[in-house]
């Protein structure tokens, strides 16, 4: 390995383009002046060149590997050499790609102590980053070497190139978006302009105590718990229907409980408006059997109540079923055994042991309502929230960065307030449930006192989905939604009409371009999305490494932060070098993959909490190392957990949008922000078919997902007819 | 087997994908609505032969956009979209002057636009502010129909009118300014005090008040003309009206982006969407705006801005940024605070 790591370095430094070229993978530059050509060059013919001297000293770290390679990784000396080599040559790299832009020298301090500098470099491309990670490598093999992880160098590679992938595409735009939190009106930095703004009432105002209106946080966050307690609820419910009751129709009711994850934004809220709305349905009939005028009391927190319930119960239902499904019905037997009810068992022993499932479930609920911005924007009224006054301050008519960056901050405080009363919660209890042992017993259903409310609710919900849906199904059918109610197909027309031409099949429906770019990109973002998550939870679980807690906390970040400032700090940070990425289609998988990614790390965490240690020390003692034991023991048992991050974060690049909207470019739109612009522009009909045909595609998807990964066996009755 | 036919399938996709929108030869950022964008991207390749790659994003966040990426440009021409940010991008320098030899053919409101910027934009449509109301809800209510601004603060009309929050949408600022330009600094914040009293919800975006007034959640919504207008020929019942103490507009404006990589084609396109042939489109896609050439076709559905009473609107003044700061901090500690 160390042989392969040491090869690619010098193949990216000898041989590869250094900068980046055009198109990514067309080789065009082989037969276009490479070696020589100064755009295509790799970085030794430069330097050869007399050209980009600062490329220079890298070399040197590729040198010094060599001299150690045939010594045993026991020796000092290697491992001594490996960490210099690899830490000076990536910090090098990183250094000068951030220290020279496209104007020379990116900062005026050092130009002040260099002199100003002639030359300029673009945006790295596979030489560079060839070469990067071989640094890498060499830096955490030698780590290893001196005995970190107890010498893994699997773990500690992992861990070296999760940090690394998180750096540079989360911390790092972040960072230089909440710089901006900083600046002050003349464009310099000032504490003084940052307190002031930060401490304004119209965030923090309590004016809705004596009657007139709170400031956005209150409002963002009195929601988001709100959001975060019911959708738990709910998706617990749901989950305990699923798995300890005799309910006949399981497979619709989880069809049912996906559905509202798989909807396209607007949707949901513009069928809620026309049901409960001034003119809803349901709203005019209520109003006329109580004899009293409609209102609008749908507009502010309880339409946003509502509609985040919808969208954010399944999120919830996911990460939950996994766990309640794991829970050793061993231990309710034996609990059952020693006399204790029903009631005390599901008490005492089933809901504890569904700790680390409620907890991040809440969290989950409560980080993407905080995030949630579709919803507020339809249906908010005047209750305002974070995301939303982040996204107008933004793009609104303040233009005002600044504010937006500091929103930010506040929301990033309720997040990071919300993730350590997870932890602080949950303690260093232990959660295992899933050993090595035989578990062949059968969940006890639930008892009575519970089930009957439990029931209720899913019964109450599940018909208001299903009325949900129905509405939609019907919108995107007729003329005018709400207006003109004749049936007709032309909205699909319109969108996905095919036609036979002289060059064969033509796609002359308007929807096609972005429906197929939205199918690619998903596509590529949800394997990746679902590997990093789940080797991130890995670590997280099963690995012991200094600085832990701070690698968690970074691998939650993007996901706290809107998508919309998202969306921005990428455009700030990649469209200039060292990273030059705009404007393709590599900055939208990216940004899903890191947008997503902590939903496979959480469903990862949760699931994994229940895997006993022993396995992994079983598999450890007979010989396997880490990865082979990551592979053949750990992966398998968490089905459940991989279904869900593939699940999730390729339904999440079909129907996210806020930080979309800053990435689409002219070839790369997106089946989102092509609706929008059809609501935009009144075009409800063509909108709602669009979105129900994405909602087909993704069932199908889901239902395709799910015989690829199959279903975890761990070997227990299934009934108990079955049983015997 | 399976491995390399899932790598080769990767990789095709991605060679597909990191194809840089660079290739093109003309990048359109476009803030008008997504037909329109089309209908001018398409036209313009058909009558000239270049490529042309066309996003379409509201004028605020094509603005943000711009801003964002000062330092390595990837459009090369804007079209579409409200002034104010293009007045604004000329003055941090975002793009580029050019005078254009269509000049000639153009309303003069479109040139004094061009000539308050340095050259750094123009005008290519123009639409009055003014507001519409649903007729069935107002016949249910039994209400009379209101034809004036004053008419808004009545109190018949409580919890009925919707408007943009100044503070996000463009259009909202624009209704602001008309008030402080008509009634005077005094006279116009008194009444958008009055007008609070009425307003049951300040939206984000400038043109819903006129959609929720359409599917029938509020009565009447204040927005440009031409946005109601469209709603009535998409099968609404809204009726527009003209507010008679007269009113204000905006231009919808061009510029072209400071250091476009494709400068030529640019000023192509610049020249080409100000001409007859060109902004007759509009008609096309059920955009109702007036068109800056003298010469471009009008509909009947449109309101005619000859009958309208228009203010003398100073977008250099109200369109600056610290005038801009000053009359929505007022908004928003005088208006904005007090009880419905």
């Amino acid at each position: 390995m160390l042989i392969f790591w040491i090869v690619a370095g010098w193949v990216g430094y000898c041989l590869l383009p250094w900068y980046g070229v055009e198109k990514f993978w067309s080789l065009e530059w082989l037969l276009d002046g490479w070696p020589l050509d100064k755009d295509y060059a790799p970085a030794a013919v430069l330097v050869a060149m007399g050209q980009k001297l600062w490329l220079l000293p890298m070399a040197l770290s590729l040198i010094a590997p060599l001299a150690v390679m045939g010594r045993r990784k026991s020796d000092p000396v290697f491992a001594r050499v490996l960490i210099v080599a690899g830490a000076f040559g990536f910090g090098w790299l990183v250094a000068q790609g951030l220290g020279i832009g496209l104007r020379g020298f990116t900062a005026p301090w050092l130009e002040a102590l260099f002199g100003p500098l002639e030359d300029r470099q673009f945006g790295m491309g596979y030489g560079a980053m060839i070469t990067a990670t071989a640094f890498l490598f060499l830096l955490t093999t030698g780590i290893a070497a001196r005995g970190a992880v107890n010498g893994d160098v699997f773990v500690m590679s992992a861990i070296g190139g999760v940090i690394a992938v998180v750096t540079i595409f989360v911390f790092f735009p972040i960072a230089k978006m909440l710089m901006a939190a900083f600046v002050t009106d003349d464009g310099g930095y000032s504490l003084l302009v940052f307190f002031a703004k930060f401490f304004d009432a119209r965030i923090w105002g309590l004016g809705c105590l004596s009657g007139g209106r709170c400031g956005v946080a209150w409002n963002s966050l009195f929601l988001a718990v709100l959001v975060g307690v019911l959708t738990t609820l709910l998706g617990l419910a749901f989950a305990l229907v699923l798995t300890r009751s005799g309910f006949r129709y399981k497979r619709v009711l989880r069809a049912l409980t996906v559905l509202p994850i798989i909807t396209p934004p607007f949707v949901i809220g513009l069928a809620i408006i026309l049901l409960l709305g001034l003119s809803g349905t349901v709203t005019t009939t209520v109003a006329e059997i109580l004899g009293i005028s409609p209102t609008r009391w749908v507009y502010g927190l309880p339409g946003v109540l509502i509609a985040q319930l919808l969208a954010f119960t399944p999120i919830a239902f996911l990460v939950l079923i996994g766990v309640v499904e794991g829970v050793s019905p061993s231990m309710e037997e034996a609990a059952q055994t020693l006399r204790a009810s029903r009631w005390q068992t599901f008490r005492t022993v089933s809901l504890p042991l569904m700790r680390p499932g409620l907890a991040n479930a809440f969290l989950l609920g409560f980080i993407e309502s905080m995030a949630d911005f579709g919803n507020p924007l339809v249906l908010g009224g005047n209750f305002d929230v974070l995301s939303t006054e982040i996204f107008f301050a933004i793009v609104g008519a303040q233009y005002d960065q600044s504010r937006a960056a500091i929103l930010a901050v506040v929301l990033l405080g309720f997040t990071l307030g919300a993730f350590y009363l997870q932890r602080f919660w949950l303690g260093k209890k232990s959660y295992t449930t899933i050993t090595g042992k035989g578990d062949a017993g059968v969940h006890p259903a639930m008892p009575r006192g519970l089930a009957i409310p439990v029931y209720a609710v899913v019964a109450l919900w599940s018909t208001f989905t299903v009325v949900v849906y129905g509405m939609i199904l019907y919108g995107s059918v007729v003329q005018l939604w709400g207006v003109d109610d004749t049936l007709t197909f032309k909205h699909y027309l319109t969108a996905f009409r095919v036609e036979w031409g002289e060059a064969g099949l033509r796609w002359t429906g308007s929807a096609w371009d972005s429906f197929w770019t939205t199918i690619l990109i998903a596509t590529l973002a949800a394997p990746l999305t679902a590997a990093l998550g789940l080797i991130t939870a890995y670590l997280l679980t099963r690995q012991n490494f200094a600085g832990k807690r701070a690698f968690e906390f970074g691998t939650m970040l993007s996901f706290a932060i809107p998508g919309t400032v998202i969306g921005v700090a990428y455009i700030l940070a990649f469209n200039v070098p060292p990273i030059e990425i705009t404007g393709t289609g590599l900055i939208l998988v990216i940004s899903f993959i890191f947008r997503n990614m902590p939903v496979g790390v959480r469903a990862g965490i949760a699931s994994m909490s229940q895997l006993d240690k022993s396995l992994d020390e079983s598999s450890l003692t007979l010989g396997a190392n880490s990865w082979h034991t990551f592979r053949a023991v750990i992966l398998p048992l968490l089905r459940p957990a991989i279904l869900a991050a593939l699940v999730y974060s390729f339904v999440r690049a079909m129907t996210a949008i806020s930080a979309v909207i800053f990435l689409v470019s002219a070839r790369y739109d997106m089946a989102t922000s092509y609706i929008i612009g059809r609501v935009e522009n009144n075009d409800y009909g063509l909108a709602i078919a669009y979105s129900t045909a994405l909602i087909f595609v993704m069932l199908a998807a889901v239902g395709l997902l799910q015989l690829m990964v199959g279903r975890t066996r761990i070997g227990r009755r299934t009934s108990h007819a079955e049983g015997h | 087997m399976k491995k390399p036919a899932v790598a080769t399938a990767v990789l095709v996709a991605t060679t597909s994908l990191s194809a840089t929108a660079a290739l093109a030869d003309l990048n359109l950022y476009c803030s008008a609505q997504e037909e329109w964008c089309q209908i001018m991207e398409k036209s313009f390749e058909e009558a000239t032969g270049i490529d042309v790659a066309m996003t379409r994003k509201s004028s605020g966040e094509t603005f943000a956009q711009l801003q964002a990426e000062a330092s390595n440009p990837k459009g090369d021409v804007w079209w579409g979209g409200t002034g104010d940010p293009h007045l604004q991008a000329a003055e941090e320098d975002l793009t580029e002057p050019y005078v254009s030899p269509m000049r000639d053919q153009l309303h003069p409101w479109a040139i004094a636009q061009a000539t308050s910027a340095g050259d750094k934009t123009i005008g290519i449509y123009s639409g009055a502010l003014g507001f519409g109301y649903n007729s069935d809800m107002l016949a249910k209510a039994g209400l009379p129909a209101p034809a004036c601004w004053e008419d808004l603060t009545k109190p018949e009309y409580k919890g009925m009118v919707q408007m943009a929050n100044p503070n996000s949408s463009g259009t909202a600022y624009t209704t602001l300014a008309t008030m402080v330009q008509l009634f005077g600094e005094d006279g116009g914040f008194d009444y958008m005090k009055r007008l609070h009293a009425n307003i049951n919800q300040y939206t984000k975006s400038g043109s819903a008040p006129i959609k929720a007034a359409g599917q029938g959640e509020t009565l009447i919504g204040i927005v440009f003309m031409h946005d109601a207008v469209a709603q009535t020929v998409a099968g609404f019942p809204v009726v527009t009206v003209a507010p008679c103490e007269g009113t204000g507009y905006e231009i919808g404006s061009m510029s072209i982006i400071k250091g476009a990589r494709n400068m030529e084609e640019a000023k192509k396109f610049y020249d080409w969407a100000l001409s007859v042939e060109a902004q007759n489109l509009a008609l096309q896609v059920n955009a109702f705006q007036v068109m800056s050439n003298v010469g471009a076709a009008k509909s009947d559905k449109a309101p005619d801005m000859a009958a309208l009473k228009l203010i003398d609107y100073d977008f250099k003044t109200y369109g600056s940024s610290d005038e801009r700061k000053r009359l929505l901090s007022k908004w928003d500690s005088d208006v904005s605070t007090l009880p419905q």
